[in-house]
């Protein structure tokens, strides 16, 4: 790749200016995670109602949502609740869900991948086809299935999107313990007489961080998706507990005469999916060597 | 090649087995009682029994499992709880209208993609190519439902350019098809720029530029077919992408799928017809791939096989 780019001088600028504006774009992703959070955190300060609060001027006399105005920010949706706090608090459920859901995947994603790369044989056989089982699930399906079945909570929701997101992350990482369980080092470890659990957790978990760091990221993306999808069909994140999913799904009725109750939390949705997105790639670019001056 | 596929579908069936146990286990502990759903509210406890005992859901798990596989290979998908249909004849009635929507979204995604892709290489580096990578990055953070709405919002309710949902003409066709075909896009249009921009770099293009050919020629005649080709085998996996979208979609759009099918019976908890579909959106997730895996040898010879 390298001895390419040096062959072609007219490539390096563009290359270098690439990676550039790659970093721009990554700093608009944390630029928005940030907000995200910061509106997320200070709900409580930064909102100027309560997200309950059925607001008495919050509908026109005909009982209809009121549109954007100096008072009510993004308006107010079909119970006169106003809808810019309900979206600094569905940022929790988004960001709650984001990464307890996104961490247990991870968790169950790199505990199946390392222990099928690093025994292979019938462990390892056994693990993966069952991940290969899972990839034949329609996620979305199996996904909506689970979170009708369950009562759903935050926390189920969570935990459904967990089971059924895991398997991507398992595969990467399987492919890059197989390949690291036969490196030099690790044969010397073991001829050392290190333990299963030693090379596993020091010698070969350190060496995955890069990895687990950006499936880490690019995954909440995904989770997010999942979840707001979950929550605008009803069986998501349950109403009273605002979540940009459900205020779509409880407003859908009043879509063609209120559509600020639609695509005002539909954007904040693709933002802060994007945001990952933006800041994932990013950090894949940087922490992957063999990922530099391609594409 | 033939030792491969036979592996290969054998392989197949094995998966589709795991799915449908582990479908079928989830939906046996499922809290959430059809009996009483079937039975309704009024009913006495004889009554619920009698339901139970007709339907076999007061068997040991095995036997009922062992009966629906006994079934399956018959090719009976069982009945529906509710409509006393065979769910086979559901799901074939389904079905014709699910293709539909995934050929008119396969059409839209590469008509976007690739184009957008083929541009954003050409014009590397500009503008264009920053914007045209920016927004693939775009579709690939929106979820379905806010496409959808927004593209009804946008072109039925506004501009009533076409129906508000609803299936029978062309026009219902456009939106729902747009939706799954922009989401789809982002993917191609990635795909699609870095290969042609690998293509562009090869010595064939350098030796055909050497020539004195047009720059037209060289992209359209000798850099295009070479860098489309593996691009286009991807679309196999796209199907089961596309098998997930569809409950969301068919459900925004009132479209008369297999994955509105599939969000009715989930909502009256008609375990059979969840079984259905999803043994059916398996089928075909397993079969996009295998295509995929098929079709690569012949566009790269240098694919093996194994």
């Amino acid at each position: 790749m390298t001895d390419v780019t040096a062959a072609d001088p007219a490539r390096r600028p563009a290359s270098a200016l690439r990676r550039l504006i790659r970093r721009r774009l990554a700093l608009l992703g944390a630029v928005l995670i940030v907000l995200a959070v910061a509106g997320a955190v200070l709900a409580p300060w930064i909102a100027p109602f309560a997200p309950d609060e059925q607001l008495f001027d919050g509908l026109t006399l005909e009982g209809a949502p009121l549109p954007p105005d100096g008072r009510f920010l993004f308006g107010t949706d079909l119970l006169g609740r106003d809808l810019f706090t309900r979206i600094l608090y569905g940022a929790r459920t988004s960001l709650i869900i984001g990464i307890v859901a996104n961490g247990m995947a991870l968790v169950i994603g790199t505990l199946v991948g390392i222990t099928a790369g690093y025994f292979r044989g019938w462990i390892g056989a056994v693990l993966m086809r069952f991940t290969d089982l899972m990839m034949a699930f329609p996620a979305l399906l199996l996904a909506i299935c689970l979170a009708a079945i369950f009562q759903p909570s935050l926390w189920i929701v969570a935990m459904v999107i967990a089971l059924v997101n895991w398997v991507q992350a398992a595969r990467v990482i399987y492919t890059e313990t197989t390949s690291l369980a036969e490196r030099d080092f690790i044969a010397a470890e073991r001829t050392l007489g290190a333990g299963t659990g030693r090379i596993l957790f020091l010698h070969i978990l350190p060496h995955l961080v890069p990895t687990i760091i950006v499936w880490g990221t690019l995954g909440i993306s995904t989770t997010v998706l999942l979840e707001a999808t979950l929550s605008f069909l009803g069986v998501g994140v349950q109403p009273p507990t605002p979540s940009w999913g459900n205020i779509i799904f409880e407003n859908q009725t009043w879509f063609q005469t209120a559509p600020w109750l639609v695509f005002i939390p539909g954007a904040a949705i693709i933002l802060l999916a994007l945001a990952f997105n933006l800041v994932g790639d990013a950090l894949r670019e940087v922490l992957d060597p063999t990922q530099r001056g391609r594409d | 090649m033939p030792a491969y596929v036979v592996r290969r579908l054998l392989v197949s069936v094995l998966i589709l087995l795991g799915v449908s146990f582990i479908t079928f286990v989830l939906l046996y502990v499922l809290p959430a009682d059809p009996v009483r759903q079937i039975a309704g509210r009024s009913a006495t406890a004889e009554t619920v029994e009698n339901i139970r005992r007709e339907l076999g859901l007061d068997r040991p798990f095995i036997v009922q499992y062992g009966r629906y596989l006994l079934g399956l290979v018959q090719g009976d998908l069982g009945r529906s709880y509710l409509q006393k249909t065979e769910v086979a004849e559901l799901i074939a009635s389904r079905l014709p209208a699910t293709l539909l929507l995934m050929l008119g979204a396969i059409l839209a995604e590469l008509a976007l993609g690739l184009t957008l892709g083929i541009l954003a290489a050409l014009r590397r580096g500009t503008m264009l190519d920053q914007t045209l990578m920016m927004a693939s990055f775009v579709t690939v953070s929106a979820p379905q439902f806010v496409v959808g709405l927004l593209l009804l919002y946008v072109f039925a309710v506004k501009l009533g350019w076409f129906p508000i949902g609803g299936y029978g003409t062309f026009a219902h066709l456009v939106l729902p098809a747009l939706t799954l075909g922009i989401l789809g896009s982002g993917w191609y249009s990635r795909m699609m720029r870095s290969s042609m921009i690998e293509v562009l770099r090869a010595d064939f293009i350098r030796t055909a530029r050497a020539k004195g050919l047009t720059r037209a020629r060289v992209i359209l005649v000798h850099a295009l077919p070479n860098a489309v080709l593996p691009v286009i085998a991807m679309i196999g996996i796209d199907i089961g992408i596309f098998m997930g979208g569809i409950v969301v979609v068919e459900s925004v759009f009132g479209w008369p799928g297999i994955g509105q099918l599939a969000w009715q019976a989930i909502q009256r908890v008609d375990i059979p017809i969840i079984m259905g579909v999803t043994l059916v959106s398996a089928l075909a997730i397993i079969l996009g791939n295998l295509l995929a895996d098929l079709v690569a040898p012949f566009i790269d010879p240098r694919i093996k096989l194994k």
